[in-house]
This record gives C-alpha cells, sequence and structure tokens, in this order.
C-alpha cells in the first residue's frame, strides 16, 4: 500500500517534467528507432523525454540561455554541431543539446560524445547512452553522419573543458578529426559559440596528481561543486561546407577556419551579455 | 539415397537445433550427409548421419566414401560440454582438418559458423561493427581463443584457397526452440544474473531466420566474412524482463568480483565468467553487408523471439 503513495509521486514528477509539449518535441525529431524503442547506441526515446524535460528546466530558468541562429541547424540531415568547451562539467553541451532539441525550426536530436571512461562506470554509461550519448569513436560518428544523424563536437575535448579560468574563452588546440569527419561524409559544419559556461564553473587551478590518482582527465578546484548560475548565450554560425582534400596542412587550414569562425560568435555572444549571472 | 545429379552437402554440428533446421532446408534438393561429435542423430530417410569427431581418423573416412561438394561448418564445442583443451582441440584442429579435407577432396565451398564473441565486448567498442573491425575477444580471455583462431584459420584459407569459396558467417545471438546455447539456456531460466548498473545493448536472431541466412549464404556463394544481425536492437536487462524471467542483481565492481561469483557457482553453461564483460558492454554488428548482398531480412521481430521463453515459463508453472 505504501507503495502506491511513492508511485503516485514518481508519477506526478514525470508528469512535471514530461509536459505534452516535451511528447511533442520528441515525436517530431527525426529519429529512427527499434522495436523496443532504442537505437544502436542505446538511445531511447523514453528516457530522453524526462532529461529534456529536466534539462529543459535549467535552460530556462537556471542558465536563462539566449540562443540566436538557430535556424543553422538543418531541420533534417547529417550535420556536425562544432562549439568551444568550458566549464569543466559538460554544461555547454547539455546547453546545446536542448536548443537543438527544442528547435522551433525543427527538432532534433543532437548527439553529444562522450569520455571513453563513461561507459565503464555503472548506470551512468548506460543512462548517458539512453539520451544520446556515445563515445567519440570516429567509428561511431562515421555511422551515426551516414544515418543522417546530428552530432555535437567539441575539438579541443578536456583542453577545453578542463582550463582554467584564467584561461576563459581562449580557443585550445583543436583535433583535426572532426573536419576528416565532415569531408569524408560531406556532412555540413554548423559553429555554435557558447557564453557564459566558463563562468558556471571557474577554475583556479588543477590538480593534476590528484586527477592521475583518480583516473579522471583533471581535478579542478572551483569555487562550487555545483554548477553556477550563469546566463548563457548560444550563437549558431551559418553551415560551413568543406570538400575533401588531400593533405593534412589543407585540412588544418579549414580547421582555423572554422575557429576563426567560432571566434566571432563568441565575441558575439560576450557583446550582447549585459550581465554574468 | 544419394543421386548422381543432386549436390552433396556435409553438414557439421548436426545434433544442433540450428543444423537441424538447415538440414531441413537442404533435404530433397541435395545429398545431406549429418555429422556430429555428440551423437549420431536421427534424420530422415536418405540422410546418412555419423558421430565422429573432426579432428579424429573417421572423419576423413566420411570424404572418401561420399563426394561432398560443400560443406556446411556449424558443429562447435561449447564451454560447458568439455575442458578447455578438448575444445581446442575440437573446434580449431578439427576446423583445420575440414579445411584440409575439403582441399583434398575437392570441395568446391565451405560456409563457416562464426559468432559474434569474436569482436570481443569492450567499453571503448563503437556500435554497429563492421567486418573489418579487429578482433580482440581473445584478449580478455583465453577461454575465447578457440572462437579467434577459428576465424583466423578460415581466413587464411580463404585468401589462399580461393577455390573453397569459404564463407564466415558471424551471427550474434541466435535464440529459439531447441538451440543451446550460453544464451538461450540463459534465458530459459527462471532467474537469470544481471550486473547492476549495466545493460548492455544486444541484438538476437530468431534461429529460423539464421538458418535461412545459411541456406542464402550457401546457394549465393559469395565468398567472405558477413555479420548476420537484425536492425533492431534491445537491452540485455530489457531482454531478460521480456523473456518472463525475474533478474538477480550481481554486483558488478570490482569487476573481478562477478566473475569470482559464476566461477564459484558453477554458472559455466548460462553466465561463465569468460562471457561476463558481454553482459557488461555491447557488440553490436552492422549487419548491412550480408542483408544486402543476399537480400536477406529476418522474418521474426525481437517480441516473436522472446515470446518463445516467455511461454515456456508460463507453461512450465502451468504444469506444477
Amino acid at each position: 500500500m505504501l507503495s502506491f503513495g511513492k508511485l503516485d509521486l514518481k508519477e506526478r514528477a514525470l508528469a512535471h517534467l514530461v509536459t505534452p509539449e516535451i511528447e511533442q518535441l520528441v515525436a517530431s525529431i527525426p529519429k529512427p528507432v527499434g522495436s523496443f524503442g532504442y537505437d544502436p547506441w542505446g538511445y531511447n526515446e523514453d528516457r530522453f523525454k524526462v532529461a529534456l524535460g529536466f534539462c529543459k528546466l535549467l535552460y530556462e530558468k537556471y542558465f536563462r540561455v539566449t540562443a540566436h541562429g538557430l535556424d543553422n541547424i538543418p531541420a533534417q540531415g547529417r550535420v556536425l554541431i562544432i562549439g568551444n568547451h568550458s566549464g569543466q562539467l559538460p554544461m555547454d553541451g547539455v546547453m546545446v543539446g536542448v536548443a537543438a532539441a527544442t528547435n522551433p525550426h525543427g527538432p532534433r536530436l543532437a548527439r553529444a560524445m562522450i569520455e571513453r571512461f563513461f561507459p565503464t562506470v555503472p548506470w551512468l554509461g548506460n543512462y548517458l547512452n539512453a539520451l544520446g550519448g556515445v563515445i567519440g569513436d570516429p567509428v561511431n560518428c562515421a555511422k551515426m553522419l551516414e544515418m543522417e544523424e546530428a552530432i555535437i563536437v567539441f575539438p579541443e575535448g578536456v583542453r577545453g573543458s578542463g582550463k582554467l579560468y584564467k584561461h576563459r574563452y581562449q580557443l585550445q588546440r583543436f583535433g583535426n578529426g572532426f573536419m576528416h569527419l565532415a569531408m569524408n561524409n560531406k556532412a555540413p559544419i554548423v559553429p555554435v559559440g557558447i557564453v557564459g559556461c566558463e563562468e558556471t564553473m571557474p577554475a583556479i587551478a588543477n590538480l593534476k596528481p590528484l586527477a592521475r590518482l583518480l583516473g579522471i582527465p583533471y581535478a579542478p578546484v572551483v569555487p562550487s561543486l555545483l554548477p553556477l548560475p550563469a546566463r548563457v548565450y548560444l550563437n549558431f554560425g551559418k553551415p560551413m561546407h568543406f570538400s575533401s582534400c588531400a593533405n593534412e596542412a589543407e585540412v588544418t587550414e579549414r580547421v582555423e577556419e572554422v575557429k576563426a569562425e567560432l571566434r566571432a560568435l563568441i565575441e558575439k555572444g560576450l557583446q550582447e551579455r549585459t550581465s554574468i549571472y | 539415397m544419394a543421386t548422381a545429379n543432386k549436390k552433396t552437402v556435409l553438414v557439421t554440428g548436426a545434433a544442433g537445433s540450428l543444423a537441424k533446421r538447415v538440414i531441413a532446408r537442404l533435404h530433397g534438393r541435395y545429398n545431406v550427409i549429418a555429422v556430429d561429435f555428440r551423437r549420431k542423430v536421427e534424420t530422415d530417410a536418405g540422410i546418412p548421419s555419423y558421430l565422429v569427431e573432426l579432428h579424429k581418423r573417421g572423419f576423413e573416412d566420411i570424404f572418401a566414401d561420399h563426394k561432398v561438394d560443400a560443406v556446411i561448418h556449424i558443429g562447435r564445442m561449447f564451454a560447458h560440454e568439455r575442458d578447455r583443451t578438448q575444445r581446442y582441440n575440437a573446434n580449431v584442429l578439427g576446423t583445420k582438418r575440414l579445411l584440409d579435407l575439403s582441399r583434398k577432396y575437392g570441395v568446391r565451398q565451405v560456409i563457416i559458423h562464426s559468432t559474434y564473441y569474436v569482436y570481443g565486448a569492450s567499453p571503448y567498442n563503437p556500435a554497429l561493427l563492421d567486418e573489418e573491425a579487429p578482433l580482440k575477444a581473445s584478449e580478455v580471455t583465453q577461454d575465447l581463443v578457440d572462437s579467434v583462431e577459428v576465424e583466423s584459420l578460415a581466413n587464411v584459407y580463404l585468401w589462399k584457397h580461393p577455390d573453397l569459396n569459404i564463407t564466415i558467417l558471424r551471427p550474434c545471438n541466435v535464440l529459439g526452440p531447441g538451440v543451446r546455447n550460453t544464451m538461450s539456456i540463459l534465458l530459459a531460466r527462471p532467474l537469470v544474473p544481471v550486473l547492476v548498473g549495466f545493460s548492455p545493448m544486444m541484438q538476437f536472431l530468431h534461429v529460423e531466420d539464421m538458418a535461412e541466412a545459411m541456406i542464402l549464404a550457401f546457394e549465393g556463394n559469395k565468398p567472405g566474412i558477413y555479420n548476420v544481425a537484425p536492425e533492431d536492437y534491445c537491452p540485455y536487462q530489457q531482454a531478460v524482463t521480456e523473456c518472463g524471467c525475474r533478474k538477480l542483481p550481481i554486483p558488478s565492481i570490482p569487476p573481478m568480483l562477478p566473475r569470482t561469483i559464476s566461477g564459484a557457482l558453477n554458472w559455466n553453461a548460462f553466465f561463465p565468467p569468460y562471457l561476463i564483460n558481454y553482459f557488461k558492454y555491447p557488440v553490436i554488428l552492422e549487419g548491412k553487408l550480408f542483408r544486402e548482398t543476399f537480400g536477406w531480412k529476418p522474418k521474426r521481430n525481437l517480441n516473436d523471439i522472446f515470446s518463445y521463453y516467455r511461454k515456456q515459463k508460463l507453461a512450465a508453472k502451468a504444469a506444477r
């Protein structure tokens, strides 16, 4: 009998998160799934709905996100969304994901690349998979682009998310992998300049020995273990198309083009920001 | 009786449920020879049946007595059937013998039934593994060395002796009535171990669809390596529930613990220590190459597959 009360509470909480609006958004995302609602990577519609409901609240109420240029994300077809990474925890990825999933110009499931150690963590690995996250393996990305999916990539990786506050809004070294993916799979690149996430978790120092000991990418010294409620500005740029090229030097040039575009988009976000928190 | 104008097909592992279905499909159109190491199989009239181990003397006599045109090599010794050395001999040396005899007696086609286990279960596996993905199973455990070696052996012969027309099939989990592989034995049980916090994606195929795939591969004769898997996916723990099993949660950390538990409780037949990682990390196959090359599409969906195990349990309950 007692469990009835609990069940009721859970259902009420779920009803609060999975609003008819969320139901409708997820239903209109062009994403084929198998007979039990799963895709090959473990994405699951039902769990995505709940998470989207929760993250949409974060998006609107906590980080009070302002997004521009959402119409640059194609309503269907393969695309790589390339952003600047920051803020220790991947809140930037979550916000871009919510922006894509709630896009009034056509909602998309934008898949995030997760760290390689996540699948070894109980529950967390499966859970992130259910929300659309996959490990950042080039094979995974190529297969997903082949299936006309949208992928979020932070080419800076942990170099970007783990950097200290004094280096905020400075792009770290970009890997060339995303450019190869875009060229080999003829996928457009939509750059997104993210402003605000640097301030959600400003790190004063990085305790490298501790990180090594724990087997994690970095161990920042931060004022708060929870992300601070900084306002977030997302500026999506026009899709960039790249045809294939022969040598790696040319690839690097193209990566620089994307970086230049990102710098401009970040600058735009910084200009429009009137208050950090 | 063997008729001269029909091709002769030798099927190994004839006592198994997959081979039985393959034989039933071949019967009448081909002269079939049934071979198994476990027991002499009862067959329909006109199908000679032999009890023989592939790496032993008697196997060659079959090739000497019959003009074998094609071999469908399904028979495999499972980990719970004999010890490691015997299994290695039967599977690896047996397959080598089979390939050597096929060359010696001018067999024109060999189909080899492999397994998705060869890819190995690892947290770093991308999904939709192509046939070119590295075979990492032996990295993890010696108990899968024989599976990987059978494959590499078949690969060597595939390139060295193109006249053998070798086709290697790597199916995902094959389930269905009569199937006695690890996954089928597991899901037929009422109480099934699951690793706490891990529910990897899996693919399942009905044994009838797999039999159909083998026939298509045999009649299409396009040598090469193919994954055989549907475009549908289900997490392990949901499959367990769908099959009407109750879950027995096993602590998953530290990683040695589930292996130790499995070893101590002698769960070799259905949750063996060396397969623990397959219940933890996904091995999802890209089956496009096979589907497109042979025009194959599974006829039974996941619910058809799971409902057999569900009904089996309901029937057992009603009988009690």
